[in-house]
Formats: C-alpha cells, sequence, structure tokens
C-alpha cells in the first residue's frame, strides 16, 4: 500500500453529497496537483482528509498505515497530516508565540525529545523561520491570524508547518491572494521543508502560478467530486490551453 | 498564589456539566464568640453599634440607613432577587473577640480555612501584609512598615473609625448616600468590616493593597464597607480578591465601597469575585474624581448565584478621567449583571468602558451601562465596547445601554459584539493536534485576554486558570 492512500472517498454535508468516491495514492515524499474548476470539490477534500465536522465522510483515507477517517482533527494532526487552510480563521487574543509554544510542547510531551528546551529557544527559532518567511515579528505578539493580511495569514500558516513538521501536508488554494513575490517565498518554504522532512506534500490549486516554484510528480483533475484524469507535470501545460471545459466533456 | 478559586486536584465527573461540583472543603465555623440572631430590626442596628462602640453620629447613620432599607423597595429591573428572604440572614457576626496582632495569635480555626483553602506556607508569612477579612471581622492584619512610613493608612474599617473618627466623618457616604438604593442603605445599617485606606499627598505605593476575604458561614450576609481616599497627585491600585465554601441556602454579600481621588490622584481598584454559587452579591461601588484624577475599575466576576453591580465614577474636576474592564462569566444557574456607571459633570472629562462577558451551560451574562454627560461637561468624551461570548445556545447576553447627554460638543462611541465558539475556530485549533477541550479554553482565554492583562501578575495566572478549571467538562 502507498503511504498515502485514500479509497473511494465520498463526503455529504447537508444531504449532498459533495465528494463522489474519491481514488488517491501517493508515495512518501512525493508532491500531488490537485486541480479542478470552482465547486469542484477540492476544499471539501482538504476539510474531510482533516476532519471538519461539517462533513458525514466513507470510504477509508490511510496514512502511514493507519486510518484517518474515523480520527478526531486534533488526533490526524498527531498522526502528521497538517491542512494549510484556504481561508485561516482568527482566534482574538491567543498569541500566536504562545500558541505554537503549546502546539509544540503537545507534539513532543516528551522533554527529552524537543530540540528546543525553553519557549525561549523556540522563539529563536520561530524568529528565524518568520524572517525566511517574511513574517514580521511582531505579528508574533498579536492574537492568531487577528488583524492580519491574506498575505499574512497564508505565510503564518507555512510557519506553522515548520513547527509541526508533518508527514503529510496538504495546502488548501495557499496560493491564492497573493502577490507573485509572497507565492515565490511560501513555495521556497514548503520547497524547504520538503527536502528537510521527506514531506508528502498534496497541493490544492486553482492556478499554475504556485506550479512555477514548486516541483511535483503528478497532476490530478477533479470535478464533480471525482478525479476525473491523471497524469505527469504535462497535465498542466495541457490544461492551461485547453482549460477545464475539455476535461470536464 | 491562593487568594481565589477552589484548587481541585481530582479530575471533575460527569455531573460537573451540571454545575454541581464541591470545592471540596466544605465545613463550619462553631467558634463564632458573638452571633446575632436571625432577622434584622433597630435592636440588632443597635446592639451592632454597642459591640463596636461606635460614635453617636455613626449609630444614628446606621439608624437613618436601617430605615430607609425598611422604604426602598427592590430595583424592579435587574437580576431575579426573589430568592433572597431578609428574615432568614444574620446580621453580624464576630469569629474572635480581638484582633490578632501577628500571626502566632491567628486562631486555630482561622488557620484551618487558609490551610484548606491552600494558601501556601510562604504566602503565610506574606499575609502579614495582606488584609484578611474572616467572615464579618478582619481577623487578621498588619501594615507593611514601609507604608508607615510614607504616611499611607491601610486598616480595617472599624480601626479606621477607632483610630481617625474626623477624616471618616468627613467621608462617610459622601460618594454614595446610603439611601442610594436598598442595599447601600442595607449596608449602611449593618456593615462591618472593610478597608479604610488614605494615600497622602504625592505618595504612590507600588505595590498593591490586597484584601483577602471570604464568607464562611451558613445564610450569613456580609457587608464591607470600604473606603479609599487618594490624595493629591498620589497613587495606588486595591485588590480584592473572593472565595467561598459550599452553602446550603442563599446568602447575601452587599459591599460599598467609596473611592476619593483628588487632584492629580489616580485609583485602580480590582475586584476577582469568585463568591459560591449560592450567593446574592449586591454591591455598590462609586468613585468622586477631582481634577486630572483618574479612577480605574477592573471588575471580574466569575462566581456568585447573582450579581448586580455597576462600578461607577463621578468625573467632577475639569479633565478627570474614568475607565471600567468589566469581565463577567456566567454558568448554570447564575445570572450576572454587571456594568458601569459613567457621569461626567465637568469639561474635558473622558471616560471608558470595557465590558466583556461569557455565557455557558444557560447562563445570563447582563451588560447594564449608564451614561450621563451633562451641560457642563463640554469636550468630553465616552467609548463603551460591550463583547459577549456565548458557549452555547441555552445560554444568554443582554446589552442595556443608557446614555444621556446634555450637551452637544462631546464625542460618544458605543460598539456592542454576540459573538459564539465557531466550529471552524475549533477545527482550525484542532488540527494544530490541540484536544477540543484545550481549543475551547484558547478561544475562552483568547477573548478576554487583553483585560487579564491589567491584573497584577499572578492574579492573572489564576484568573486563567480559573476559566481553564471553568471550561473543564464543558464540552455538551
Amino acid at each position: 500500500m502507498s503511504f498515502f492512500s485514500v479509497k473511494d472517498l465520498r463526503a455529504s454535508t447537508d444531504g449532498q453529497e459533495i465528494l463522489q468516491g474519491i481514488n488517491l495514492d501517493i508515495e512518501e515524499g512525493k508532491t500531488v496537483v490537485v486541480m479542478g474548476p470552482n465547486g469542484s470539490g477540492k476544499s471539501t477534500l482538504s476539510n474531510v482528509l482533516a476532519g471538519h465536522p461539517d462533513y458525514q465522510a466513507t470510504g477509508s483515507a490511510i496514512l502511514a498505515g493507519k486510518e484517518l477517517l474515523n480520527m478526531s482533527p486534533d488526533e490526524r494532526a498527531r498522526e502528521g497530516l497538517f491542512l494549510a487552510f484556504q481561508y485561516p480563521v482568527e482566534i482574538p487574543g491567543v498569541k500566536v508565540l504562545n500558541f505554537l509554544w503549546t502546539v509544540y510542547t503537545q507534539k513532543y510531551p516528551d522533554r527529552s525529545k524537543r530540540k528546543y528546551v525553553s519557549i525561549v529557544e523556540f522563539r529563536d527559532f520561530l524568529f528565524e523561520k518568520a524572517t525566511e518567511l517574511d513574517i514580521a515579528k511582531k505579528l508574533l505578539d498579536r492574537g492568531l491570524n487577528e488583524g492580519f493580511s491574506g498575505g499574512e495569514k497564508k505565510r503564518l500558516e507555512i510557519l506553522q508547518m515548520a513547527v509541526l513538521e508533518p508527514k503529510l501536508a496538504i495546502l488548501d488554494e495557499t496560493d491564492s491572494g497573493l502577490d507573485i513575490d509572497a507565492i515565490r517565498i511560501v513555495a521556497r518554504g514548503v520547497a524547504a521543508l520538503k527536502k528537510q522532512l521527506n514531506m508528502t506534500v498534496i497541493v490544492i490549486t486553482h492556478y499554475q502560478r504556485i506550479l512555477q516554484y514548486l516541483t511535483y510528480d503528478e497532476v490530478l483533475i477533479v470535478s464533480s467530486g471525482r478525479v476525473v484524469k491523471t497524469g505527469g507535470p504535462e497535465l498542466v501545460a495541457e490544461l492551461e490551453k485547453t482549460g477545464y471545459g475539455q476535461i470536464r466533456s | 498564589m491562593a487568594r481565589f478559586a477552589a484548587k481541585k486536584t481530582s479530575k471533575p465527573g460527569a455531573d460537573f456539566v451540571n454545575e454541581t461540583y464541591e470545592h471540596g472543603y466544605s465545613f463550619g465555623t462553631q467558634d463564632y464568640s458573638f452571633q446575632a440572631d436571625k432577622g434584622l430590626n433597630v435592636e440588632v442596628v443597635k446592639q451592632i453599634s454597642a459591640m463596636k462602640n461606635e460614635p453617636a453620629w455613626m449609630l444614628n447613620n446606621r439608624l437613618q440607613g436601617f430605615a430607609e432599607f425598611e422604604q426602598k423597595r427592590n430595583p424592579l429591573w435587574g437580576a431575579d432577587l426573589t430568592g433572597l428572604t431578609f428574615a432568614d440572614l444574620s446580621y453580624y457576626l464576630k469569629p474572635t473577640d480581638n484582633q490578632a496582632k501577628s500571626w502566632e495569635d491567628v486562631p486555630p480555626e482561622v488557620k484551618e480555612t487558609f490551610d484548606r483553602i491552600g494558601v501556601p506556607e510562604a504566602e503565610r508569612e506574606y499575609l502579614a501584609g495582606v488584609k484578611a477579612q474572616y467572615d464579618s471581622e478582619v481577623v487578621y492584619g498588619s501594615l507593611k512598615k514601609t507604608w508607615e512610613k510614607d504616611g499611607v493608612i491601610f486598616l480595617s474599617m472599624d480601626e479606621g473609625l477607632a483610630n481617625y473618627p474626623d477624616l471618616i466623618k468627613e467621608y462617610f457616604g459622601k460618594v454614595i448616600a446610603s439611601g442610594d438604593n436598598k442595599y447601600s442603605a442595607l449596608n449602611t445599617a449593618v456593615w462591618s468590616g472593610g478597608s479604610f485606606v488614605y494615600i497622602p499627598p504625592g505618595v504612590h505605593v507600588k505595590m498593591p493593597l490586597q484584601t483577602y476575604f471570604r464568607i464562611n458561614s451558613e445564610a450569613f450576609g456580609q457587608f464591607e464597607r470600604t473606603l479609599i481616599i487618594v490624595d493629591e497627585g498620589a497613587s495606588v491600585h486595591y485588590v480584592e480578591g473572593c472565595t467561598a465554601p459550599q452553602f446550603s441556602s442563599t446568602s447575601l454579600h452587599s459591599a460599598v465601597v467609596e473611592i476619593v481621588i483628588k487632584k492629580g490622584a489616580t485609583c485602580q481598584y480590582t475586584t476577582v469575585q469568585n463568591w459560591y454559587k449560592n450567593i446574592y452579591n449586591l454591591v455598590t461601588k462609586r468613585a468622586y474624581v477631582h481634577e486630572e484624577g483618574k479612577m480605574v475599575w477592573t471588575d471580574f466576576n466569575m462566581g456568585s448565584k447573582v450579581t448586580m453591580k455597576y462600578p461607577g465614577f463621578v468625573l467632577a474636576g475639569k479633565g478627570a478621567k474614568g475607565e471600567v474592564l468589566s469581565m463577567a462569566l456566567a454558568g448554570a444557574g447564575q445570572h450576572q449583571d454587571t456594568g458601569a456607571k459613567a457621569v461626567h459633570l465637568a469639561p474635558y472629562t473622558s471616560s471608558t468602558i470595557i465590558s466583556k462577558s461569557i455565557s455557558k451551560s444557560g447562563g445570563r451574562a447582563s451588560y447594564r451601562g449608564m451614561v450621563h454627560i451633562s451641560p457642563q461637561a463640554h469636550h468630553s468624551k465616552n467609548t463603551v465596547v460591550c463583547d459577549a461570548l456565548l458557549l452555547d445556545d441555552l445560554s444568554r447576553s443582554d446589552t442595556y445601554p443608557i446614555e444621556k447627554v446634555f450637551n452637544n460638543q462631546v464625542e460618544i462611541q458605543h460598539e456592542a459584539t454576540v459573538s459564539k465558539i465557531g466550529d471552524d475556530q475549533l477545527f482550525y485549533l484542532m488540527s494544530r493536534g490541540v484536544s477540543e477541550e484545550d481549543a475551547r479554553k484558547m478561544i475562552v482565554n483568547g477573548f478576554i485576554a487583553d483585560l487579564v492583562k491589567k491584573l497584577p501578575l499572578e492574579y492573572a495566572v489564576e484568573m486563567n486558570r480559573l476559566i481553564d478549571f471553568e471550561m473543564e467538562g464543558s464540552i455538551g
């Protein structure tokens, strides 16, 4: 079985079936791009994999031998799944630094396994990563995403990814709403983590822009809650020419 | 530091959801040297005054208060007070005959109370600097030497009356008249305990003055009376925090706090209220602020069955400032009816009221605020911000703002928001590996973070622990 294997994944909300049998197999360390028109179910796929309570899901999604679908979102995170949100949520008053320190210490409850033993050391690490991602240090003293710009929120998602060091990262339209410089910074951050951790990545995107800065192994086209086409990186160029219309028909 | 809140070592069980948890230290105190009969009449009032060897003017004051208490009816607004039966309450109780002079003199039963609350060993030494009110009398307390050197007076109100009768006569009942409301009248009639504080001109008291008190007798009302005078250019931070053990029937706490802030002086008064959940907490607090003076009320209400409390200020001098930072947590069976009262009487005065409330398990939190800007108060400013957080569909939040503005050269702002902990917020935090319970705690602590920041550090830490404790098992 592959490292991450999704079989006949179906998900519905309010009695409506959004995902109608998704199949997916990804080998460890590979990057898969999921593309598709608006309303195709791309974002639902990421939310269902991360365990959003609005969806009832059937089928299976097995990460490194463990079934995710019967786990709560926090359990899935502890198994190494990370979702970079399309619309990161504001949590007023929960300071970014304190939050990430909590997340970090919960990930490594055993102190001897921690690379950073004190919050001071951890902060230094965070500052370094923040600088790489062009995140102003002062943002780390604010509430989580509180009053952040769209671009700041997206970059903070990547910073959180760097803290959690996931096995599987899902980027849900991380490139939307970013200018070209920000896209480059975010893509560079993801690429660095991928290399460092041999991280498996699912890039969900609408556009090709972020793909210019990432290497990827496979492309899936999703439409009406199904995978309608799979191919190599050349599929992106084809899509550029023909648009989704061709593929759907 | 254990000044408020039960510290639980055991994990709350399923019944905690129904708010039936026990603090784990329900115990009685039998060794009272005097306990008044239940019920209130002129004789009880006279008896209290006689026990305390008070001057005649104070007795007259009490009798006037009693007459006004009898005439006045309960407010027709606010929380439901029908569960309160005045005839079932005891109005005066004196645990020991004399105030203890040092820790060795503190009676063993009182020490046990501190034991059971979990006051750490190290802190008992520190209690030498704390006014600890045990039931209705201050049984223990000694001033820090540095305060004495600066001429700072920090006594129980009874000691204050004995030692500084003229000062007290000049100010007592002048900020809050006994007839202000039914409960200020009741307090005037039967007050005992509370603090008297005087800060001389130009003295800045760096360490907060702290009072630690608790109610510890069934069906017993507690009526502290506090008067704080901050003289010109001086500053002080006064902190009161409280906790109460479990009772089986309702009890009444009805305090009056009067503060006089002279020219250019500053006072911050912080309350952390965590009475046990069968107590009616009906408190009147007000400051009279002279030119360029500043009053800050930081008011945290977590406990009690019913709280009605609207800390206020009268901005009487040009450029005076007032601030109320109010936080209320209402759980099952609780109604927190809290807010503020801002009266602007002079030009260039400004006030800010920030209220945050959390309602859960069917609790009810109300913001009730009155802003009054008189014709003389031109170029004055007022800002009111009310944020409510509802944790479930059973709970309730209301806002009752009143603004009376009699001058058109003023700036008035009012903002109010009501929010719920959304699934999206929980999902977001949980997707980072945080459990649902921890995620809820984070959201709630985040909601009040900017107010908690205003507390002295050890109180802020305890406040977060208390919120965590209150949130435990609250996932429905």
